[in-house]
């Protein structure tokens, strides 16, 4: 037994560790409710942490989206480097948008502050949130290079001991479609930073703490420890995956090598596609943190994210590939590629934890950032109405994969942590009617669970004059798969209302009179459809989600006129010939 | 004589009473009669009404509360009811905001609507934001689906249009549809029972309030019948979730408001107990057996707000639950009750909650075959309880065995003996209570500076001073009868009614008419409630602005004059608006503009009056009962404290922490840094670090 001070001391450790993550919670939420722009405010893309002052994790918020899981965190890094700990003063914030040393894109400001406790600098809060505007071409894929895709911050100061850096913020205003949201993000990210400054202040008051050092030991050493006991669970070996995304100029393919060691877990994507011309490249930082997220949600989802628990997954890209993109490679829409990762990595541990992993879903986001007015329709049309100006971009996605003893999600993002915001603020904010957007029936693939059902979308303007759709869509060439005999999930498609199929990336005009017309995929099947419950096929079917002759086909279940399950005919349905 | 005043709160297993006459209090407790919920109340009022020597004709006002609707919905027991919704929107209510609740499970699961798909029925016809009609209502599409209800065995109707609650027209045009050919099916309108923007929220309220709507209805009125049949000619009010009360009549039309009635109640009852110790700002703190609740309260006010979520599955997450968009009194509801189970989580740390251990079979100190170790076990095992008085003395406690469950769930893994574990185990939960108190004041713009912490249910006054320490609180307080606390609530609650509706206007292009009509018409038919039961008492009115930064997504509350907008009124406003965002947030942003998405017009009768303050002073030092041995979980040192017996204190006297103050239903922890004293009330009060 432990003596009762070693007792009382661990316990301690434990509660100082809680406090921790409550405090990087509450910075996420103060960036919430502050925020200006829908991204963070109502979508949630963003994260938040607390850093040593060697730039390791110590705690991440909940609150926010995989993308920035690692990404963030080696942030930090080239943050210290820039400028060393020791040359932070209080009041300072720092920021960048670059893609290589934030998290991905120009559109992901990452915030640093230190934290000071008795005149000592004592460790480091950072963030990152995903802003609507950073002038360019607007988020899409269509840039040729970085430089095209907007305004590029280097790690400066924004905030220099309190006092705002004018120059910078002047910077940023002029080189915005949307100033002013730009600038509040800048003081929303500052201010949530104060915030848990401040609460660690009296943390370290309450619990008498000098340093974190003692507190973060404890908190690497737990996590390392439990991750690799959670790895040394699974099967020893290599296992391979590939996955098919639709590219921009051409498909694209993602191979990885997965190793399981007895502490660690390597990827290695050796075999994958080479760099695109355009936006859809990902940089190595997003390739690990989506890579690292679809793992640790299988291997590890109960341990918190820090610098140890992390660690163990390591990747291996190699250069020139597309999940390795150098600068200064367009890198707008990096996330069409990156969220397609967790899906290949559930591909390898399929072949260890089968009753862990989903089967593919929608995957990638299918949000259509809109834009509308002299931008698209110039200024030179004569008499001819256009709309008014606008931009938005709102968030959605297709069907989830089944899961082994649960159905897919209907219409919900994975691995992607994104909520979306309602028709009615979106047609308070812009001149766009969104005249259907439901769920997308005999979209789910098959199997003894389905998969999550996907969406239709119907949107134009108002006055149905000409606007412009950033298409930044995937999974229509390449659908989701299903796994174990499980069918796959029905492709995506990108439409004009009067029928011509547009390009699933890229700028393009919805003419007067027209409409775009999304249909998003459903995500894929897990396990024979004949072994599915045949009250639930029935169920879809009453509910107008799967029609009667796939019941039939594919689950062989028939229903009676009354649209009650008939037993007996989907019993002799289902009973094997002899 | 002053009138007789009545209240009754149905709870999930307990029906409580509380009685005032002659300006005494009585209380009464019986059990929920779930199939005829009425049963048990009469029941509870002839009982209550025989121990006073009363009649049912002396009662002079009923106050009624109940949680029927809520169970409704969670249950799954309500009406089979339909949405007719705008063509194109049919999985509104499925789809929600198209998010996960948690990141990092893969197995969650979503609620399911309370319409299944093929009831909810597509017609054609479409606002746009502003209100002009798109696409006119195709009403014999809508009478097309009059034999579809009747097929369907419908029992209840919401209707849910996008922007309806800018322009009303064809939901109204639905009912009136609906009632020509189904003059009895009950129609809910979205414009009616939650005119806010927000399509999930507003739908999903409409349906949740259409489910419960006839099973409300029918209890209501037979509630009536019986109490009118016993003798009784008083007004029958019911409790709101927003702390007011309202008419029968209402109450039948919107019963989706009565959801939150009982908690409501209990936040009352820490505000009126704050009113008579003359505290502004308190902390209301509620721990029972499975959850414990926190409810800011300033000025005597508890804090309120718009949304809420009913029926969570994923314990207690937030997302995981029907949203509804009511006024209700804001309460943060965490998985941490007496029940509570703690366990080792994937990094070998203590973990409490929010699974529970229920009342059957319990903590394993209660010795009904559960074996996994609860919070009262570890309060058992630390010394906190007189094993043979707990709960009255109903429950003998076995502190072998909960030292056993502590000692094979947790101790043996971490090597800590069961002693040390309990402390773990207790620590983690007052944590996690101070944690999610944190983040609720950061989400409120509040902190804890100055505030006292009033502590009831069984768990609170235990954990009371440990969590006001975590939080930086000085001082706590741990009222009487707090037993049947929600019922004494609403016999202080005022009767009055909130209006809550959009209006978008940018703040520089202010149009004060139409504010000005808006918020009188608002007024109108919050007074027009309030009239039903006021019975000649003043009312007083309060208005409130729901501003933002032209661009942000989250409003904060502005109160502006009770009287019609001026000219000059825009410029103190903005003043106003300016001062409540840097009280949140540190600093205002240049240069932006701000925007009003929403207004608020509550009607109430005043409070009832303060009493006047009461002496304060230390009497005679207390005697303790005996001395118990008892871990203190900050030190981890056992030391002989002083138990008291709460029923042999008398006001005035004071005592020196450690100490257990012991009572029927629980006990107060007088921490070794706190004094405790009993006020002129009877109430506990504590004080850390006071000579």
């Amino acid at each position: 037994m432990v003596g009762d001070n070693a007792a009382l001391a661990g316990i301690q450790r434990q509660i100082m560790w809680n406090r921790l993550i409550a405090v990087v919670e509450e910075q996420a939420q103060t960036m919430i409710r502050t925020a200006f722009s829908t991204t963070v405010r109502e979508a949630g893309d963003l994260s938040a942490g607390i850093f040593d002052v060697n730039g390791r994790m110590l705690a991440q918020a909940v609150t926010g989206t995989p993308g920035h899981v690692n990404s963030m965190m080696e942030s930090v890094g080239h943050f210290l480097r820039k400028f060393p700990a020791a040359t932070m003063q209080p009041g300072d914030h720092y920021i960048t948008n670059d893609p290589w040393l934030g998290t991905g894109h120009l559109h992901d400001l990452t915030v640093v502050t230190p934290a000071f406790h008795h005149g000592t600098i004592i460790g480091l809060f950072a963030n990152t949130a995903h802003v609507i505007d950073v002038g360019g071409l607007g988020m899409g894929p269509d840039g040729r290079s970085v430089f095209e895709e907007g305004l590029y911050i280097p790690i400066i100061k924004c905030f220099d001991r309190g006092v705002p850096n004018a120059t910078f913020f002047d910077f940023i205003r002029a080189g915005s479609r949307l100033p002013v949201e730009l600038e509040g993000d800048v003081y929303s990210l500052c201010a949530c930073n104060d915030a848990a400054r401040k609460r660690l202040v009296q943390m370290m008051d309450e619990f008498a703490m000098a340093s974190l050092g003692p507190l973060a030991d404890f908190i690497f050493d737990s996590s390392r420890r439990a991750t690799i006991a959670e790895i040394a669970k699974l099967g020893r070996g290599t296992f391979r995956a590939e996955i098919c995304s639709d590219g921009y100029e051409a498909p694209v393919v993602l191979r990885a090598a997965m190793t399981i060691r007895d502490d660690a877990i390597e990827v290695d994507f050796a075999g994958t596609s080479g760099l695109s011309q355009r936006g859809i490249n990902v940089p190595a930082a997003y390739c690990r943190a989506y890579a690292c997220f679809g793992i640790k949600v299988v291997v590890a989802p109960e341990i918190p994210n820090n610098w140890a628990s992390l660690m163990p997954f390591r990747m291996v890209i190699p250069a020139g590939c597309i999940l390795n993109a150098p600068h200064p490679y367009p890198v707008s829409v990096r996330h069409v590629i990156g969220q397609l990762l967790p899906d290949l990595m559930m591909g390898c541990l399929h072949q260890v934890v089968p009753q862990r992993v989903a089967a593919e879903g929608s995957s990638c986001l299918w949000n259509p950032p809109l834009r509308g007015g002299a931008a698209v329709s110039g200024q030179a049309r004569g008499n001819r109405k256009i709309v008014a100006d606008f931009e938005i971009v709102t968030f959605n996605s297709g069907g989830t994969g089944a899961r082994p003893g649960l159905d897919g999600l209907d219409g919900t993002a994975f691995p992607s942590g994104v909520r979306t915001m309602p028709v009615e603020a979106t047609e308070n904010v812009a001149p766009v009617i969104f005249w259907r957007k439901e769920l997308r029936p005999d979209s789910a693939g098959a199997g003894r669970t389905r998969g999550g059902f996907g969406q239709i979308m119907e949107i134009g303007s108002k006055g149905d004059l000409e606007f412009a759709v950033n298409a930044v869509f995937d999974r229509v060439g390449n659908p989701p798969k299903g796994r174990d005999g499980g069918g796959d999930g029905a492709p995506g498609a990108v439409l004009l209302k009067s029928g011509a199929t547009l390009r699933t990336k890229g700028f393009q005009v919805i003419p007067d009179g027209d409409r775009l017309v999304l249909l998003l995929p459903g995500g894929g099947g897990m396990g024979d459809p004949r072994q599915r419950d045949p009250e639930t096929v029935a169920r879809d079917v009453r509910d107008g989600l799967v029609n009667a002759a796939a019941a039939r086909a594919l689950y062989r279940v028939t229903l009676d006129d009354n649209g009650s399950l008939d037993e007996t005919a989907t019993a002799r349905l289902r009973s094997p010939p002899d | 004589m002053p009138p007789v005043r009545l209240a009754v709160d149905i709870g999930g297993t307990f029906t409580d009473l509380a009685l005032e006459h002659d300006g005494r209090r009585s209380t009464a407790k019986v059990l929920t009669t779930p199939q005829a919920p009425e049963r048990g109340v009469l029941d509870g009022i002839s009982r209550i009404l025989g121990a006073a020597g009363l009649a049912a004709s002396d009662i002079a006002i009923l106050i009624h509360g109940t949680t029927l609707a809520t169970n409704a919905i969670i249950e799954r027991k309500g009406a089979r009811t339909a949405l007719l919704t705008t063509e194109g929107f049919r999985d509104v209510l499925a789809l929600g905001n198209e998010s996960r609740y948690d990141q990092y499970d893969l197995n969650i699961v979503l609620p399911e609507p309370l319409v299944p798909r093929a009831l909810r029925l597509p017609v054609p016809e479409r606002l746009d934001n502003e209100g002009n009609v798109l696409r006119p209502l195709d009403e014999n599409a809508v009478r097309g689906l009059v034999p579809v209800l009747q097929r369907e065995g419908v029992e209840s109707v919401a209707v849910g249009f996008l922007h309806a609650f800018v322009n009303p027209a064809h939901e109204r045009l639905v009912r009136d549809i609906l009632a020509e050919a189904l003059p009895d099916l009950p129609v809910s309108l979205s414009c009616e029972v939650s005119p806010e923007m927000r399509e999930w929220e507003r739908f999903s309220t409409t349906v949740a309030n259409a489910y419960v709507q006839p099973l409300m209805a029918r209890y209501l009125r037979r509630l009536e019948q019986e109490l009118r049949a016993l003798g009784m000619a008083a007004p029958i009010f019911l409790m709101l979730s927003g702390g007011g009360l309202t008419t029968i009549e209402t109450a039948c039309r919107f019963p989706i408001r009565l959801v939150e009635s009982g908690p409501a109640g209990g936040a009352i009852f820490s505000a009126d107990i704050a009113r008579q110790c003359g505290l502004a700002n308190v902390l209301s703190f509620d721990m029972g057996g499975t959850t414990a609740k926190i409810c800011l309260i300033d000025e005597y006010r508890p804090q309120t707000a718009r949304s809420f979520e009913v029926a969570r599955i994923g314990r207690f997450r937030r997302g995981s639950g029907l949203p509804l968009r009511i006024p209700v009194i804001e309460m943060v509801e965490i998985g941490a009750g007496g029940g509570s189970l703690a366990r080792l989580d994937a990094l070998g740390r203590i973990a409490v909650g929010p699974e529970s251990a229920g009342a059957d079979p319990g903590p394993a100190c209660y010795g009904r075959g559960g074996t996994r170790p609860a919070v009262t076990d570890a309060n058992l095992v630390l010394g906190r309880y007189d094993a043979g008085r707990f709960a009255g003395g109903t429950i003998r406690l076995d502190a072998p065995a909960a030292a056993r469950a502590l000692a094979a769930e947790l101790g043996d893994a971490l090597g800590l003996e069961a002693a040390m574990a309990a402390l773990g185990v207790v620590e983690i939960v007052d944590e996690n209570m101070a944690n999610a108190a944190r983040v609720h004041a950061v989400e409120s713009g509040k902190s804890y500076d100055g505030r006292t912490l009033i502590a009831f249910g069984g768990g609170g006054p235990v954990h009371a001073c440990r969590v006001a320490e975590k939080l930086g609180i000085d001082r706590v307080l741990v009222p009487a009868g707090a037993g049947v606390g929600s019922a004494i609530g609403f016999l202080r609650a005022p009767v009055g009614y909130e209006v809550v509706r959009s209006l978008y206007q940018r703040f520089s292009a202010l149009d004060v008419g139409a504010v000005n009509a808006l918020l009188d018409d608002m007024a109108a038919e919050a007074d027009a409630v309030v009239a039903q039961g006021r019975f000649g008492a003043p009312t007083t009115q309060r208005r409130v602005a729901f501003m933002r930064y032209v661009g942000q997504g989250h409003e904060i509350p502005v109160m502006l004059p009770a009287r019609r907008l001026g000219p000059g009124d825009a410029a103190g406003i903005r003043v106003a608006y300016d001062a409540a965002y840097t009280r949140f947030y540190d600093r205002p942003v240049p240069g932006s503009d701000v925007e009003i998405m929403s207004y608020a017009v509550l009607v109430a009768t005043e409070p009832m009056p303060m009493l006047p303050p009461q002496p304060q002073g230390f009497g005679a030092s207390a005697a303790p009962v005996r001395r118990q041995e008892v871990r203190d979980t900050v030190t981890g040192a056992v030391a002989d404290w002083a138990v008291y017996d709460r029923a042999a204190l008398s006001p005035g006297a004071s005592l020196r922490g450690p100490a257990i103050i012991a009572e029927a239903e629980t006990s107060t922890l007088v921490g070794p840094r706190w004094s405790a004293w009993i006020n002129a009330l009877g109430y506990i009060e504590l004080v850390r670090g006071a000579a």
